[in-house]
């Protein structure tokens, strides 16, 4: 008996009237893993095209791997190399235990520190999706859609953008916050408008800065002290970070502390270009982005200050340093809580590439403001778009009358 | 010039009216359905508070406060009590003008607001700004940046709102939470997306 006959003589079970109606959110997500819906077009107007919203958030899902598997081997090898400085041999934490049980803490072993890395992450991902699915699937149930990929994207985003050594309640509130007040209350994925993966972080961040302000050490070992780059930028400049032998190759490729998914400007990219190219992610809401970023701290470079050495970031460290690649590729160009119109989409993307330099810089309180800026450019998002089509109206109707 | 420009900045996103001190609630959360009235109101409320503020100012500083009598040879008077009535006197006198104004010049924007443009003299964002500016003893120069600041903040947030609204007529919200509910929930969303601002020194 094939999958399909399986899932075929379920199916009535979960229909209305059925022994287990309530159920057929859950159904309905098992069977569309396996198989294409389907459910077709049944009224006049047809557009053919092979892309829908599964496969659509299953490559950016996808597009994410890069990242993630260099996120692993730099938390294992963060770790590894602070414990042989420390000449720590047993982890104190119980992710820590479950690593040595499968391995030892070599740093220079790529499999160590993946394993290493992974006993820190894999807890978050999976709380992260047990909990957010939970509210997921709770929603679906209750008020008749179906459990929506979307969900695989905000989670693995989520979980990406946590530190290593966040407490793993914190992670099950944040995501309960991002899926239920983010996206849930207003109808489920497409009618939200904030990005619900950054609405769950900002709330964590701003519930919980001691653990999450970005400025203090993310090593998943303990009793280790120090400063994130862009701690350290905060408090000296690039000069600052070279001091500590960082360079700006070493933050391109990754070698730095900080969340797991955003550390490695390199793998970053891998993953974003293929989504530009797929034309998932807005070109130009990467653009504006970067332009914004570029043109504000080449601004603040010129203006200077004596006593905030931020000022004197140039560019080319603020995009390598914290989550202002992975915000401009993964968390920007999130076609919902984006603007829709192209020009907006300009708009939306230099708004928020001002603002995480001017977020950085100016604000002391943060010394990551890609988030902070991406959630701020969300607002805006609507708003832009209603200007963009209020003029072309104007503009269409001018060219009208001079007809 | 630079204490200006950060004053300016500070009232505008800092310490927006709306989003950071959650003033002036009713007419924000009543007049956001429609990005066009919603723009016309923050105008009006700009208005209103450039010239309020300032004006209130040189009440303060000329007649109320301790000694300001002093050139009309009462130098130990102290009026600041009659403060508040007074500041909401020339808040309600400059809203009453105002809508004399927009009833002769732009009637659709008189229609459009209603009974809320008489309700400005009541909003809390408006006394608010006297109040902030006399307790912070703002120098005349200062009121007027920080009147037009304030009154930019608080239509920028009302119209940031009109277009979320605008676009949430898509969404499906559930039944209980539909009106005013959701649009409590996404205030507070905004003000979440507005504090990255919280902790700026200027």
């Amino acid at each position: 008996m094939s999958l399909r006959n399986i899932l075929d003589k379920m199916e009535p079970h979960f229909h209305k009237g059925g022994k287990y109606e309530n159920w057929y959110a859950l159904y309905e997500a098992a069977d569309t893993i396996f198989y294409t819906p389907g459910h077709v077009t049944k009224t006049a107007a047809h557009v053919r095209d092979a892309v829908d919203l599964k496969r659509i958030m299953i490559l950016v899902w996808m597009c994410t791997f890069p990242a993630v598997f260099f996120g692993l081997y730099n938390v294992g090898f963060q770790a590894n190399t602070a414990m042989a400085a420390m000449n720590i041999t047993e982890p104190s934490t119980w992710q820590g235990s479950i690593a040595g049980a499968l391995t030892s803490f070599d740093p220079d072993s790529l499999w160590d520190n993946i394993i290493h890395g992974a006993s820190y992450w894999l807890p978050i991902y999976l709380v992260t999706f047990v909990v957010g699915g939970f509210w997921e699937v709770l929603f679906a149930m209750k008020r008749g859609h179906e459990v929506n990929e979307g969900f695989f994207v905000t989670s693995i985003l989520f979980a990406l953008i946590l530190p290593p050594t966040i407490p793993l309640w914190q992670v099950a509130l944040g995501i309960s916050f991002g899926v239920v007040i983010g996206k849930e209350v207003f109808g489920g994925t497409g009618k939200n408008f904030l990005n619900p993966a950054l609405t769950g972080r900002a709330f964590l961040f701003f519930a919980y800065p001691a653990q999450m302000s970005g400025d203090a050490i993310w090593t998943a070992v303990d009793g280790f002290s120090g400063a994130t780059p862009l701690g350290l930028a905060a408090a000296g400049g690039v000069d600052a970070i070279l001091a500590q032998n960082i360079t700006w190759f070493d933050a391109f490729i990754g070698n730095i502390q900080g969340s797991v998914g955003e550390v490695s400007t390199f793998a970053i990219a891998l993953g974003g270009l293929v989504l530009l190219f797929a034309k998932v992610a807005a070109w130009r809401i990467v653009a504006g982005v970067f332009l914004g970023m570029t043109v504000m701290a080449t601004l603040l470079n010129l203006i200077g200050s004596e006593t905030n050495a931020m000022f004197s970031l140039p560019f080319y460290w603020h995009m390598v340093l914290g989550g202002f690649a992975f915000g401009m590729f993964f968390m920007a160009t999130d076609p919902i809580s984006a603007s829709m119109t192209n020009t907006g989409k300009w708009y939306f993307g230099a708004l928020i590439g001002v603002m995480v330099v001017l977020i950085r810089v100016v604000n002391p309180a943060f010394p990551e403001g890609m988030m902070l800026a991406i959630l701020f450019g969300n607002l805006f998002a609507p708003l832009i778009d209603n200007f963009v089509v209020q003029a072309n109206i104007k503009r269409r109707a001018m060219r009208h009358v001079s007809e | 010039m630079e204490q200006y420009i950060s004053l300016a900045v500070k009232a505008i996103f800092v310490e927006n009216m709306a989003l950071a001190f959650f003033l002036g609630m009713c007419t924000f959360l009543a007049i956001s359905k429609k990005v066009k009235t919603a723009v016309g109101l923050g105008i009006a409320v700009i208005v209103v508070l450039a010239i309020t503020t300032p004006i209130n100012n040189l009440i303060y500083n000329l007649l109320l406060r301790e000694g300001a009598l002093a050139w009309a040879g009462y130098p130990d008077v102290d009026l600041s009590f009659l403060g508040y009535i007074s500041y909401i006197g020339v808040i309600a006198a400059i809203v009453q003008i105002l809508e004399m104004f927009l009833d002769k010049y732009v009637p659709a924007l008189y229609n459009a607001l209603g009974v809320f443009l008489p309700l400005i003299t009541v909003n809390c964002a408006i006394m608010g700004a006297a109040l902030f500016m006399v307790e912070r003893d703002y120098t005349f120069g200062e009121s007027v940046v920080y009147g037009t600041g304030a009154g930019v903040g608080w239509a920028l947030a009302i119209a940031t709102l009109a277009g979320i609204r605008e676009k949430l007529k898509y969404s499906d919200v559930p039944e209980g939470l539909r009106g005013l509910g959701i649009t409590f929930i996404t205030v507070g969303l905004m003000s979440l997306g507005f504090m990255s601002f919280s902790g700026v020194q200027l």
